[in-house]
């Protein structure tokens, strides 16, 4: 049976981006080691990105390249995007999931699909 | 289900079954921008003019864009012949007689406009107001379409070397003629959740649209708590201190707080920034609606306070003014 379910689908699908996606993104606004990266945005377009991103990690349909992840993040590389704030986004991606009481098991498949992305994130 | 005709400006456009309006559009070489095609990035996002769109297709918008019949091309499957728009209302003019022009403080002009038609506004809204020459600048409209369907009034601040401004304050005279452009904007009220709380923030002429807004949520019976926190540096640059003190003696759920931030501390009044002072009266936001207006400093700050406070984005309408362009969303 799970063999036929996806990742998304066992998380609750879109319902489950949509509950996800403010807490998160409050969780990344609120922790100091990350908040600056996010000053100049637009919250509700950043609010969408977030959930795009939500999305993808959650193994949902989504059209996210790597080449896309290289773009989106170049100015904030420049500006000293590293490791430790890549870790601290996945950090506050899995307390998010906590939050949710998803099963430890599909957070770290969701963290997994996370990672995939860091190279590219940080222009590497 | 079979073909459907979609209506652009004078192109009509063939919709297949089974086909998105974004798949015809693209087919047909028309330039939209779009992206994820998944309703999720919604760049998509167009505007129909005649029937309301499967609301499907308006999946994840906001109240106020799905009220003006906006929709995701991408996600939308016609299910009747539809006629849409990738305009800007920007780009549509009415004439407009001037009919009261007056000073509500030393440097806060009152402007009343007359349409010779009713236009479809709501309050929050802005237009662009256009002198005869072209010189245009965005103004919120400050009434409530309720009371006054074919009249509009406006708060121009005098500006230091304001070329609109300068030229309201000077020439334009009563019985004057002046274009407006469409009403823009999505800062608006809408009467779908009467006992939702209201919290309004608005600096400087940043009052005229929240006005407007909280006369129509009135006029509409609103029955949550609004909240209205009006600031400015000093106690001149504040104006109705005494029409909407009045207010809140005539409607028990309307509150008042002027704010001033500079030093001086005047009775009656609360010190610090208008939405320094919003954020530590209330404790929490969860499921209040928001409304900011005026300097985009403080839209830009009182967004992400708000968000972090509870409320959600979608609940949070803001209009930055930017002074000498556009009024931007």
């Amino acid at each position: 049976m799970t063999e036929t379910t996806t990742l998304y689908e066992q998380l609750g699908g879109e319902a489950a981006v949509n509950a996800a996606v403010d807490i998160f993104y409050r969780k990344v606004l609120s922790d100091h080691r990350i908040n600056r990266f996010f000053d100049d945005v637009d919250m509700a377009k950043q609010a969408a990105k977030q959930k795009a991103f939500l999305t993808m990690a959650f193994g949902g349909p989504h059209n996210y390249t790597g080449e896309d992840m290289r773009k989106g993040h170049a100015h904030l590389v420049k500006l000293g995007l590293d490791d430790s704030h890549f870790d601290a986004v996945i950090e506050n991606l899995g307390a998010t999931l906590v939050e949710l009481n998803v099963p430890q098991e599909l957070i770290a498949q969701v963290a997994a699909i996370g990672e995939s992305t860091r190279n590219d994130v940080l222009g590497r | 289900m079979s073909l459907k005709t979609i209506k652009l400006n004078d192109r009509e456009i063939a919709c297949q079954e089974d086909d998105s309006v974004l798949d015809a559009l693209l087919r047909d070489n028309i330039d939209i921008p779009n992206n994820c095609r998944k309703g999720v990035c919604q760049s998509c996002m167009i505007r129909s003019l005649d029937n309301a769109p499967p609301a499907a297709s308006q999946k994840g918008l906001t109240d106020v864009l799905q009220h003006q019949n906006y929709f995701l091309a991408c996600l939308c499957y016609p299910e009747q012949d539809m006629t849409i728009s990738l305009n800007k209302p920007k780009d549509f003019f009415t004439e407009t007689t001037v009919i009261d022009k007056k000073l509500l403080n030393s440097d806060m002009l009152l402007l009343t406009l007359k349409c010779s038609t009713p236009l479809d506004y709501y309050a929050g809204q802005f237009v662009n107001l256009k002198r005869h020459d072209g010189l245009q600048r965005s103004y919120s409209i400050a009434n409530n379409h309720l009371l006054n369907p074919d009249s509009l009034t406006f708060h121009i601040r005098k500006l230091k070397d304001g070329l609109f401004s300068e030229w309201a304050y000077q020439e334009l005279a009563v019985g004057d003629t002046l274009d407006i452009s469409d009403p823009q904007g999505l800062c608006y009220y809408l009467p779908n959740q009467l006992d939702q709380n209201l919290m309004l923030i608005g600096t400087g002429s940043g009052l005229a649209p929240l006005l407007g807004i909280i006369s129509e949520a009135l006029h509409q019976g609103h029955r949550g708590d609004i909240h209205l926190f009006h600031g400015s540096r000093e106690i001149e640059g504040l104006y109705l201190i005494e029409e909407m003190q009045q207010l809140t003696q005539q409607y028990q759920n309307f509150y008042y707080t002027p704010c001033l931030s500079s030093e001086t501390l005047a009775n009656g009044f609360a010190k610090g920034r208008a939405h320094d002072v919003a954020m530590s009266n209330i404790p929490s936001l969860k499921d209040w609606r928001i409304y900011l207006c005026g300097h985009p400093d403080m839209v830009h700050q009182a967004k992400r306070q708000a968000f972090l406070k509870g409320s959600a984005i979608q609940n949070i309408y803001a209009d930055a003014f930017h002074v000498g362009t556009a009024s931007v969303k």
